[in-house]
């Protein structure tokens, strides 16, 4: 809990930043022309390299910077939702034309991304999927069908993980692309989960066409492209709370973040619910009168103590990550723990409400909250890698156990799969 | 005490089962969960009429089949593993049984028939806005008038209370406390006084309404009878009638889950072959069938009058409680992402359950009275 010192390198960018900003920042300009200036400067992705819209700082230095943009209450780029994972894996694998092409408009936030990775035959086996891409001479022909896609709705790019050998051992078979998804041959349906919200999608392509030169790093190698991304979502799953948070002051270029904000956060509104709402239980074991039943006291504190403890390991984990030491078991530990605490808190607010659990909506306690718990909750332990596959994962990277036999080596051709998802 | 059904009793089961898989399967289910009324009239008439199931447990005489709780929870094991969306519950477990354990002679033989032929829905509304489920906490007042009794208060939680037209409702004498000045009172459906609200709940399968009742004329039943002995062998038999639906609801999770683990494909096998799945799918069967047995033993045991009734009750509820949401929560698992999914019928099943885990008090309060009555009884 010590607090480092500051350096002389965070004394000459701040003091550079402060003028830039001084000269630059308007409440009045359009977010978009604001964000233009923002590339140009390089102050919008000051860790990015010199050549690619940044000004190669460390990242180190990212939160006296961020400090600076507060203080003034400076809008910065466009930062949440897929397009940074998008930005991530194109500044590792793109080629410069793609760079050129797609990086501008990500920062500026003219253009909106999606993943298109997870299909209905292929979940916890991601390199399993059968969405084939085929070329014929000039360009990519896509057929198939993706799940689970946030925000493909509005999106006008796609990230694209296909097929393109049969006869290659699955992970060698895949290739990434950059999917337009504004074309005819790609449509997308709204996925109605089972707490009555739809914030996925289904998307299917049916002779989509992705030209040559959008296809990102070579044939065959989509895989490690696609673990790039992942690599992303995972480190970058706080900072997307962090910046969905739409600031509250008036003027032309906060109304424009606002509902900017508004449209890419909206699939994300049960999240808190979905992870249990920890912080409702003991206002509410108080204020139901609740408190007074023992068995409520004692799952409510096994409760309060595993989220705590759950806490410091992840505390831990980002410890040991900023001193450079070698990562500990915490991180995949994290995952796993989350979902440990969800259950436990979906049956501490069904145990606090009674009778209560059983209503939804208004007729719910805190206004439909209660509900809206005990119905995302479920999504925890699937959503991001199932509680099995964390297990898994544990076993065999963190505690070095044998791994479990293949049975999907050789040809994907051959290896027995799911049938395709009926169409509705 | 047997621990097997008779070849009679599974001959029934098979009938029901039948019934519902052909009359009542997951579409008609969606359909009912998203109408106005919540449930077919015309499958009703079929419980009621062409199997007669709503009136298993009514004596002969009183027009009923003249079976018992067992019978009852073989028919309920069904509703609950088809997850029919019915007012068998609040007309047939709550209402019959009501007017069979409180009721006088006179009024069952008025009230009865039209229960049993399914002319009339029956419901009970005791429980009150924050849920508990004894009698002796109910406030609603019943005050003497000229001709009969008004009714002062209000219900919550009750079950089918939109639907039905046969309305039982628990009140008490003014200036009474605890059991003292309890009775069950009819009201009308189109009583004067008594204004009907439908409550939003997570299982659409099964609706509930708000009652509150202002000057509401209703009539006593069972002034002959002691309601507080009533009320608790009722409470007994539909806490076991609950927990046999809760098992069939479990047992449907679970078929469901073992047959998309045999079918899901993930890394060139069947998800089945792992162990962890295959593992989990086994600690769910075994505790359902443990669920299964209490369930069967505690009926058995209410027909036999037993004493130890109450306490195999809350036994049978406790661990119905907990084998049917973790059935249900293991089945979404299972099902992975498409499980999580409104399409997949899982989560109709899912509800349900979570919803029966707290109807008639959650497994720590029946834990907590199992031991009350281990206690009592030394
Ligand atoms: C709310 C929600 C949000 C999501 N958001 C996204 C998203 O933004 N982007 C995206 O791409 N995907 C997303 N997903 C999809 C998610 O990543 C997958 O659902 C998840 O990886 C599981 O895959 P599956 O659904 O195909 O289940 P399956 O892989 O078919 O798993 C079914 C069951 O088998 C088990 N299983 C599978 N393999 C093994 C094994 N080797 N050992 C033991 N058990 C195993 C699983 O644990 C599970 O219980 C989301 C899902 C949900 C529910």
């Amino acid at each position: 809990m010590s607090t480092p010192s500051i350096t002389p390198e965070e004394t000459t960018v701040r003091a550079e930043l402060r003028a830039w900003l001084a000269a630059h920042w308007q409440v009045d300009r359009s977010l978009v022309a604001w964000r233009h200036l923002l590339v140009d400067s390089g102050w919008g992705m000051p860790h990015w390299p010199r050549e690619w819209h940044g000004r190669g700082l460390p990242v180190a230095l990212l939160p006296a910077i961020d400090a600076e943009f507060e203080a003034v209450g400076a809008v910065g780029v466009a930062r949440i939702g897929i397009r940074l994972l998008a930005a991530a894996t194109l500044l590792e694998h793109g080629s410069d034309d793609h760079k050129r092409r797609f990086l501008r408009r990500i920062l500026s936030g003219e253009d909106t991304w999606c993943q298109l990775f997870s299909e209905p035959g292929s979940g916890s086996d991601l390199a399993g999927g059968t969405t084939r891409a085929e070329f014929d001479g000039t360009r990519w022909v896509v057929n198939g069908q993706k799940l689970w896609t946030t925000s493909a709705h509005h999106a006008h790019w796609g990230l694209l993980l296909a097929r393109t050998d049969w006869d290659a051992p699955k992970h060698q078979g895949l290739s990434f692309f950059v999917i337009d998804m504004h074309q005819p041959g790609v449509e997308v349906r709204p996925l109605k989960q089972m707490n009555g919200y739809a914030s996925f999608n289904e998307v299917f392509f049916t002779d989509a066409v992705v030209p040559a030169n959008n296809q990102v790093a070579n044939t065959g190698d989509g895989w490690k492209v696609a673990m790039t991304t992942l690599a992303h979502e995972r480190r970058n799953a706080d900072a997307l709370r962090r910046w969905g948070h739409a600031s509250p002051h008036a003027g032309r270029i906060y109304d424009e973040e606002r509902a900017e904000i508004a449209t890419v956060m909206e699939p994300y509104r049960w999240y808190p619910q979905r992870a249990g709402r920890v912080d409702l239980a003991l206002p509410r074991a108080r204020s139901t009168g609740r408190m007074a039943d023992p068995a409520v006291r004692q799952e409510l504190a096994k409760l309060l103590m595993l989220s705590r403890a759950s806490e410091w390991l992840a505390q831990r984990a980002r410890h040991a990550k900023q001193s450079g030491k070698p990562e500990g078991p915490e991180g995949s530990l994290g995952k796993l723990v989350a979902s440990h605490v969800a259950r436990a808190a979906a049956e501490v607010h069904a145990l606090i409400s009674g009778a209560d659990a059983m209503l939804a909506g208004a007729d719910s306690p805190e206004n439909g909250m209660i509900a809206e718990i005990l119905l995302s909750v479920p999504a925890t332990s699937i959503a991001g890698g199932t509680d099995e596959i964390q297990r898994n994962i544990i076993g065999e990277r963190v505690l070095d156990l044998p791994r479990e036999p293949r049975t999907d080596a050789g040809p994907f051709r051959d290896i027995p799969r799911n049938p395709p998802r009926p169409r509705g | 005490m047997h621990f097997g059904y008779t070849d009679e009793q599974e001959q029934f089961r098979g009938i029901v089962a039948r019934f519902l898989r052909e009359r009542a399967p997951v579409s008609a289910v969606r359909a009912q969960m998203a109408s106005e009324r919540g449930h077919d009239p015309a499958l009703w008439r079929g419980i009621a009429g062409e199997l007669g199931l709503t009136g298993v447990h009514v004596p002969e005489h009183l027009g009923g089949q003249g079976f018992g709780l067992e019978e009852l929870c073989i028919a309920q094991e069904e509703f609950g593993r088809a997850l029919t969306c019915a007012p068998f519950f609040a007309s047939t477990v709550l209402a019959t049984t009501a007017l069979l354990e409180i009721a006088d002679e006179a009024e069952q033989e008025a009230l009865l028939p039209a229960l049993v032929a399914g002319e009339r829905v029956g419901t009970l509304a005791w429980v009150e806005q924050g849920g508990d489920w004894s009698a002796s906490a109910c406030a609603m007042l019943a005050t003497p008038a000229a001709d009969g009794v008004r009714l002062n208060g209000h219900k919550h939680y009750v079950i089918d209370g939109l639907a039905a037209d046969r309305l039982l409702v628990v009140a008490r004498t003014p200036g009474s406390v605890g059991n003292a000045g309890l009775g069950l009172y009819a009201v009308e459906a189109d009583a004067a006084g008594l204004v009907r609200r439908g409550l939003e709940t997570i299982d659409t399968t099964r609706r509930q309404a708000a009652l509150v009742l202002t000057d509401c004329p209703a009539r006593r039943l069972g002034a002959g009878r002691d309601f507080t002995s009533g009320f608790a062998r009722l409470m007994d038999r539909a806490t076991i009638a609950l927990a046999a639906e809760m098992v069939g609801g479990a047992h449907a999770l679970l078929d469901a889950a073992v047959d998309y683990a045999k079918l899901r494909m993930q890394f060139g096998r069947p998800i089945g072959a792992f162990q962890a799945i295959k593992h989990k799918l086994a600690e769910m069967l075994l505790e359902v069938e443990l669920a299964t047995a209490a369930v069967r033993y505690a009926a058995a045991a209410a027909d036999a009058n037993d004493a130890e009734t109450s306490l195999l009750a809350s036994h049978a509820k406790a661990m119905a409680s907990d084998a049917s949401m973790r059935a249900a929560v293991e089945a979404v698992q299972i099902h992975g992402g498409i499980g999580f999914t409104w399409d997949n019928d899982t989560h109709l099943w899912f509800k349900r359950a979570r919803s029966s885990a707290v109807l008639l008090g959650d497994a720590a309060l029946h834990r907590e009275r199992y031991i009350a009555l281990t206690e009592a009884a030394a």
